[in-house]
């Protein structure tokens, strides 16, 4: 996450600076930069873009009972021939089952809903965490910080299982609940939506609370005296300068949480009952238990695409932002 | 913000505000013996300030000598560990900053760093329940107030460090506060635009009619704008008077020292005779005599002389028959500043420097003081003060 709201002034001077800087090493420092440039290039080309069209050209086979499950395959040996062959045998068949299905479109829609509703809970319990983490003393702040990143130590997989463990009708929770006197009968959180939010806010909070807690701590508290100073309240402070400044954390933590969250398998397996419908958990299904990698592949590409949208929306917004400060 | 000469008739209205000396006065602001600790730290020691309406006040000293803490106490981002703050005869203590009728332009000038240029000196006014009309035409005023027309939908990014200066000022203004209070609000500017802000803050100030109290560690910036200056050290109040009587009737080393350029001579009080004293002084051994005043310390007592730069005399040549207070010298080392010249002259008998200087009022000078030459060195008795603390 750039700083966007708070660039330092001096920075396009520098650059614009650069060249010019000296004339000798101009050539070389062309291939320097060429150089430069292409690292990360080369590291999204190899590393995203060709398992992408591998995906994309599965998604667009027929499948097959063989080794691997889906056909054409390119074969080399039959020279160009066999390009045009393989060509020929893709078609855009397993996108519309992903139509036609009921199943698909309700697990899309049921995804973008539960990633939704957890991304908004995550915010509204990560705010007011990173805020205090950022008012907090300036010694302590590191071992806070480490609180919040030390669950990452721990497998995924054997946080939300013991989860399972405080959720059950006999788990933790429930005991702790009817020992109190609270309730009289267990509740049934355990394979329910609301154990699936529980879960995803869970597991996703420390997204939340990094970014949020990296712009609110460069919040330079003179602002806020200067406000006071000028008839502001506290609370109106709040709503006037620190949300406002801290919206890039706040774009980015959800970010952060709703892209992987759209994708969530491990959490609606364990913990949601069969009726949460998650599209990752499809995805799951089609892949191993139908061994049928064409459609699963489609499915992983349409998602992708639904998360493209607002990614692109949010580039977009965030290069306004740049330009407007030019 | 610089005035028309036809408007600019203030001359008399200055040269007579001094309600500090008028014992009927009702100061607007008084500080009762403040006090402020952080922990062991004493920031601000038993300070008692009264400042008028329509005054210029500075609070003058060096970094941590509890200036800034006296003006956050004041603006209320602090409170006092002991003593009273009145606003116009209301105490301010539990008073939150956000009800104070006072406004204050940051060092760092605090701009919203999200908000346009309008949006930001418009702040104030959103807070209150102004018309959005009338918020819209008390901006455009102050816009034109700080010659920033057309500024009004840039971002503070966008603009030099001198206008955002002034919007950080249009920005304190806005709310009309009954005082201004500015922390070192020049600090971040060159020399000449320094220079130029503080004359159009002094003629904005009378313009307005407000109370403005500076904060600043520059003498300079506080000799040229305030009416008064109250000099501070390890939080303790240690003069206030006027510039010129800072500059020349310093009570105590200290203020004389900080203020400007001085010769400091330590002496004993030889003889004191009506309106003269004799001086003995130490380094180098010599005897003069200089102007004492009816307070007068005893014969005995250990003083010193205090004589700026400005007020010695130095020459080649013997001083006229009948000049006091002649002492010898070599020229140690001269600094030309074109309008001045500034020469350091080691007394002869002595490891002791003095410096004087002399304004250059010709172009050429037929035998210059050049480097180790003997010279003379003298002045009047009343060029100096006695200085005891």
């Amino acid at each position: 996450m750039t700083d966007v709201l708070t660039p330092d002034p001096e920075a396009p001077r520098a650059i614009a600076q650069a060249p010019d800087a000296s004339p000798a090493d101009v050539g070389g420092g062309r291939w320097k930069r060429a150089a430069l440039i292409a690292v990360p290039y080369v590291w999204l080309l190899v590393l995203f873009l060709a398992p992408f069209f591998i995906v994309l050209k599965i998604s667009l086979s027929d499948t097959v009972i063989a080794q691997p499950p889906y056909q054409p395959v390119l074969d080399l040996a039959n020279g160009w021939r066999g390009v045009v062959d393989w060509w020929n045998g893709l078609d855009f068949e397993n996108y519309q089952i992903l139509f036609e299905d009921e199943l698909y479109v309700a697990s899309y829609l049921s995804s973008l809903k539960i990633a939704t509703i957890s991304t908004l809970l995550t915010l509204a319990i990560a705010y007011p965490m990173a805020y205090a983490m950022a008012r907090a003393p300036k010694s302590i702040r590191p071992t806070l910080l480490m609180a919040v990143i030390l669950p990452f130590w721990t497998s995924l997989l054997i946080r939300v299982y013991a989860w399972i463990g405080i959720l059950n009708p006999e788990g933790l929770l429930n005991q702790f609940l009817l020992w109190t006197g609270i309730i009289h009968e267990p509740l049934y959180i355990m394979n329910t939506e609301t154990a699936v939010y529980i879960g995803i806010v869970y597991s996703y909070l420390p997204f939340m609370v990094l970014p949020l807690y990296s712009s609110l701590e460069k919040l330079d508290e003179t602002l806020l005296e200067a406000a006071a100073d000028l008839g502001s309240p506290p609370w109106r402070s709040f709503w006037q300068i620190t949300v406002p400044l801290s919206l890039p954390g706040v774009v980015a933590g959800c970010f952060l949480v709703f892209i992987p969250a759209c994708g969530e398998f491990v959490i609606p397996d364990l913990l949601g009952g069969s009726e949460t419908l998650m599209i990752g958990k499809t995805l799951y299904n089609e892949f191993f238990l139908n061994r049928d990698w064409p459609v699963s592949s489609a499915i992983a590409v349409l998602l992708l695409l639904v998360l493209v949208v607002p990614i692109a929306i949010y580039n977009n917004i965030q290069a306004k932002e740049l330009g407007g400060k030019a | 913000m610089a005035l028309k000469p036809a408007q600019k008739a203030l001359g008399p209205i200055r040269r007579s505000f001094a309600p500090w000396l008028d014992p009927a006065a009702v100061p607007l602001i008084r500080f009762e013996n403040v006090t402020k600790r952080f922990g062991d730290f004493t920031a601000v020691d038993d300070v008692s300030i009264n400042i008028h309406q329509k005054e210029f006040f500075a609070l003058l000293g060096p970094s941590g000598c509890g200036k800034t803490t006296l003006m956050r106490m004041l603006a209320g981002f602090e409170a006092p560990t002991s003593g009273r703050i009145t606003l116009a005869g209301k105490d301010l203590a539990g008073v939150p900053p956000y009800r104070r009728p006072v406004n204050m332009m940051f060092q760092s000038y605090a701009l919203f760093p999200h908000m346009t240029v309008a949006q930001n000196i418009g702040f104030g006014l959103r807070q209150e329940s102004y018309a959005k009309s009338e918020i819209e035409a008390r901006v455009t005023e102050m816009l034109r107030l700080v010659k920033l027309e057309g500024f009004g939908s840039r971002k503070p990014h966008q603009l030099s460090g001198g206008q955002r200066q002034r919007v950080a000022l249009a920005r304190s203004l806005a709310k009309k506060p009954k005082v201004l209070l500015l922390d070192e609000p020049l600090g971040a500017l060159d020399k000449k635009l320094r220079e130029e802000t503080q004359f159009e803050l002094m003629d904005l100030q009378q313009d307005l009619g407000l109370t403005f109290l500076i904060v600043t560690h520059d003498q300079e910036e506080a000799m040229t704008v305030a009416d008064r200056i109250a000099v501070m050290n390890h939080g303790k109040l240690v003069q206030v008077a006027t510039p010129g009587d800072i500059y020349e009737q310093p009570n105590c080393r200290y203020v004389a020292d900080f203020i400007g350029d001085i010769n400091i001579l330590e002496a004993k009080v030889a003889s004191v005779q009506g309106g003269a004293a004799r001086l003995a002084v130490q380094d180098p051994t010599a005897e003069i005599s200089v102007a004492v005043s009816e307070a007068a310390p005893a014969s005995g007592a250990d003083v010193a002389f205090a004589v700026r730069p400005e007020k010695m005399r130095i020459a080649l040549e013997p001083p006229p028959e009948g000049a006091a207070n002649v002492l010898k010298g070599e020229v140690w080392d001269i600094a030309y500043f074109g309008d001045w010249t500034k020469f350091l002259v080691k007394l002869d008998g002595s490891e002791k420097i003095v410096r004087v200087s002399r304004a250059n009022m010709a172009r050429t000078e037929a035998a210059p003081i050049s480097w180790d030459d003997k010279v003379h060195v003298w002045f009047a008795p009343d060029a100096g003060v006695l200085l005891t603390g």
